[in-house]
């Protein structure tokens, strides 16, 4: 019996070795077709995680390849997120044409050949990359030279100031650097008879609103997630500590309990997405979130009079005002997929198609990833939004660098920084070098 | 004449005895296919779903693994580096221990005193009971996401402190008050464990009260040395169940620190300070959101391991204080 158990144990293990991540050909040669020729009708399917109005205004641009291929169908399922994808192209039945929210997970798309390389196929059609995007996007769609992914639209991260507010306070301009930000938002903020926020000039906390980020403060810095060798530098950039100091002096000055029960006063993250949205109530003078926040601002009915700017930088960095943090949603093909060709013909249509990202940008409010397509949308006229085109075509805007880890070293650092912002952090320097040990073995794990 | 030479009556017997053995042999193994042709469905469901993934796992928890690549032998390195090298790790046990220590003998105590007190109620019995028992019929994350809406600090909860002058947390939002509102929504949802402990009370004799009554005992020492006893078989049972849900304690606190984070970027899995950093979120972080899957694997083979012996080790203590009418042990 024994003897039964430890073979049958042994045949299961051998099993498991013999088919982990099995399947699928690693080969990245550009499948071709030609478009015009005669087709039997084929139907594509595409995964994405949009929902709701998103999903139908989507399914609106993907099924209106038909136009341009009579023979082509889409079939646009929602409610996938990218371990949804990973499952089905490791299980061997991967979507034709993949959408994902996570530009993070790009570098292990790339690494692992879960997306194929685009850069046969677009060599194949001739697309020149550099004339087609602006330089930010490489910053999220490539990992080690292999171009997994493109982008289909993208977001931007601005500033939002309410004008009468500022007027009403004297202040003529919005706040370019994080001294005057800080200054500006001091002469902003009232407080009740008891002490407590009435508005806030802005909420430094990180955490708050989707622009609460170390991410988004640290690319007024230009700060670094990793040298050249590819170990974490937090502790070794010291520009990481500089803006950590800035953001703790800021929540000390007007006080971190004040601030915490002010953010949850006015339903903490969940009003983000509703209509209680501060900034949309006339709580919160300032505030740094992406472009998408014109069209919550529209569909609330907010009365909010604002303009929006590039999002301030460091005082000894005003070099890269104008530039911010950029990154949307990407997509790609498969690993697996059975008709690449046509999947090609798809996602070129989605990421390069002046038309197609246009209508997509109109309708959900994202900034249209081409040059083309920025330069013909009427988005341009609209000078709330034109902001945030700007912001994504400046040469030093990016996104982070790319880790197989995907967002994890975000997470642990977005941890850290609440800990910070909290008074947990006795020293800063030290929590930052045990921060790099910590993101250096997530790295070492694969 | 000719003599026939008979067989020596030993050989034939031996010959009689091997065929009916033979048979014998014939008809067990007969039985034993047809047992095995009824069983074959659930032996093919148990190795595929349950023997080949928990294999699997075991053979995965010694590889550096990310779905998408081959996996690569790296031996303990995982398990070294979860005991040894892994900064979140131990908070994440921590706060599982937290939850388990508190959540467990709060449910019991609760859904004992609720359950005690439906026996009282003398009309209406039904709908007290399916008052306390229809949380449980709520979805969980329906459930989190209604008390992330009722411990929102401008929300009822802290309205009715504020208007009785009492301090208002900010439950979700501060770090010493998240795992306090878990133990809430848990106490809420302790209905089904109220339904086996009423169902437990009603069982006990009266005659055994009768008796404890006649010696002179009190309304506690009633409740000490009778329902105590009668119902321990049922409180053993929760206790058991509770730690091993304990232990797997993901849904609420995934869908309380995720809430209002549509981007996904702001509030980090265990939101706010890790103080909802749960093991099973830790490992939903290191499996789905860093693919680390061999990490992951290891992190749920330690688990199982922990809830084993947990588990052995209640078995164990019952028998000093879980008493079994008719004395079945």
């Amino acid at each position: 019996m024994r003897r039964r158990l430890i073979g049958l144990l042994a045949l299961a293990l051998l099993a498991a070795a013999c088919t982990a991540g099995g399947g699928g050909d690693d080969s990245t040669t550009a499948a071709s077709i030609d478009p015009n020729a005669q087709h039997d009708p084929l139907t594509l399917t595409v995964w994405s995680n949009f929902s709701g109005r998103e999903f139908d205004v989507t399914t609106g641009v993907l099924q209106s390849i038909k136009q341009k291929y009579p023979w082509m169908t889409v079939k646009h399922v929602g409610g996938k997120d990218d371990a949804a994808i990973l499952r089905a192209i490791n299980g061997g039945t991967p979507p034709d044409m993949a959408i994902s929210f996570t530009p993070a997970n790009s570098a292990r798309y790339c690494k692992t050949g879960a997306m194929q390389d685009l850069n046969p196929y677009l060599a194949n059609d001739k697309v020149d990359k550099a004339a087609m995007w602006p330089p930010a996007i490489f910053s999220y769609t490539q990992f080690e030279n292999v171009q997994c992914v493109l982008p289909m639209l993208t977001d931007a991260y601005g500033l939002y100031f309410n004008k009468a507010l500022l007027a009403k306070a004297g202040i003529t301009e919005p706040p370019k650097t994080l001294s005057e930000l800080t200054a500006a938002a001091e002469k902003l903020t009232e407080y009740n008879a008891d002490g407590s926020i009435k508005v806030a000039g802005y909420m430094p906390l990180l955490g708050f609103y989707s622009g609460n980020t170390v991410n988004v403060y640290g690319r007024g810095y230009d700060a670094k997630w990793y040298d050249q060798s590819g170990q974490p530098s937090l502790a070794t950039d010291p520009s990481w500590a500089k803006m950590l100091q800035w953001q703790k002096s800021f929540v000390d000055s007007i006080g971190y309990d004040k601030l915490q029960k002010f953010a949850a006063k006015l339903g903490g993250g969940d009003s983000e997405w509703s209509a209680a949205h501060g900034f949309e109530q006339g709580k919160i003078a300032m505030m740094i979130d992406g472009e998408w926040r014109t069209a919550f601002i529209a569909a609330d009915k907010s009365k909010v009079d604002y303009a929006t700017a590039p999002p301030p930088t460091a005082d000894d960095r005003t070099d890269l005002y104008g530039s911010g943090q950029v990154g949307g949603t990407i997509i790609g093909i498969p690993k697996g997929v059975k008709h690449a060709a046509e999947s090609w013909l798809l996602v070129k249509y989605m990421s390069t198609d002046s038309g197609a990202l246009t209508k997509l940008s109109d309708g959900l409010r994202n900034v249209p990833s081409t040059n083309d397509a920025l330069a013909s949308s009427e988005l341009a006229s609209d000078p709330h939004f034109k902001t945030f085109m700007e912001i994504f075509k400046h040469p030093k805007s990016t996104y982070k660098t790319l880790t197989p880890i995907g967002q994890v070293d975000e997470d642990l650092f977005g941890t850290f920084g609440q800990k910070w912002q909290a008074g947990k952090v006795p020293d800063l320097q030290s929590g930052l070098e045990q921060l790099d040990t910590q993101i250096a073995k997530q790295l070492q794990l694969g | 004449m000719a003599t026939v030479a008979e067989r020596p009556p030993a050989a034939s017997d031996q010959a009689r005895a091997a065929e009916r053995r033979r048979r014998r042999r014939r008809s067990a193994r007969h039985r034993q296919l047809v047992a095995l042709a009824f069983l074959s469905p659930w032996i093919v469901g148990f190795s595929l779903f349950y023997v080949y993934p928990m294999a699997a796992s075991l053979y995965f928890s010694f590889t550096q693994y990310d779905i998408l690549s081959d996996p690569v032998w790296v031996g303990l390195d995982n398990y070294r580096f979860m005991f040894t090298g892994d900064a979140q790790f131990w908070p994440a046990v921590r706060n599982t221990i937290w939850i388990i220590v508190f959540l467990v003998p709060l449910q019991v105590v609760f859904a004992i005193g609720a359950a005690t007190v439906l026996t009282r109620v003398r009309r209406g019995l039904s709908i007290y009971r399916t008052i306390f028992f229809l949380p449980t019929m709520v979805p969980l994350v329906a459930a989190a996401v209604a008390w992330v809406f009722l411990l929102n600090p401008g929300g009822p909860v802290n309205r009715i402190l504020g208007f009785l002058h009492l301090p208002e947390p900010l439950w979700f939002y501060d770090p010493a008050w998240t795992k306090p509102g878990l133990l809430m929504l848990g106490l809420w949802m302790v209905g089904q464990t109220m339904i086996l402990f009423l169902a437990a009370l009603l069982d006990v004799p009266t005659q055994l009260y009768e008796a404890a009554e006649l010696e002179g005992a009190g309304p506690w020492q009633r409740f000490r040395h009778v329902t105590l006893p009668m119902i321990s078989p049922v409180i053993f049972f929760a206790v058991v169940i509770g730690v091993i849900r304990g232990f797997q304690y993901f849904t609420e606190a995934f869908v309380v620190s995720q809430s209002g984070d549509a981007t996904g970027l702001d509030n980090p899995i265990g939101y706010p300070q890790d103080s909802l950093l749960f093991y099973t979120s830790y490992l939903y972080q290191q499996g789905f959101e860093g693919f680390h899957m061999g990490y992951a694997a290891a992190l749920s083979w330690v688990m199982f391991l922990v809830i084993m012996a947990c588990t052995l080790v209640l078995i164990r203590s019952s028998r000093r204080w879980v008493h079994y009418q008719g004395g079945f042990k």
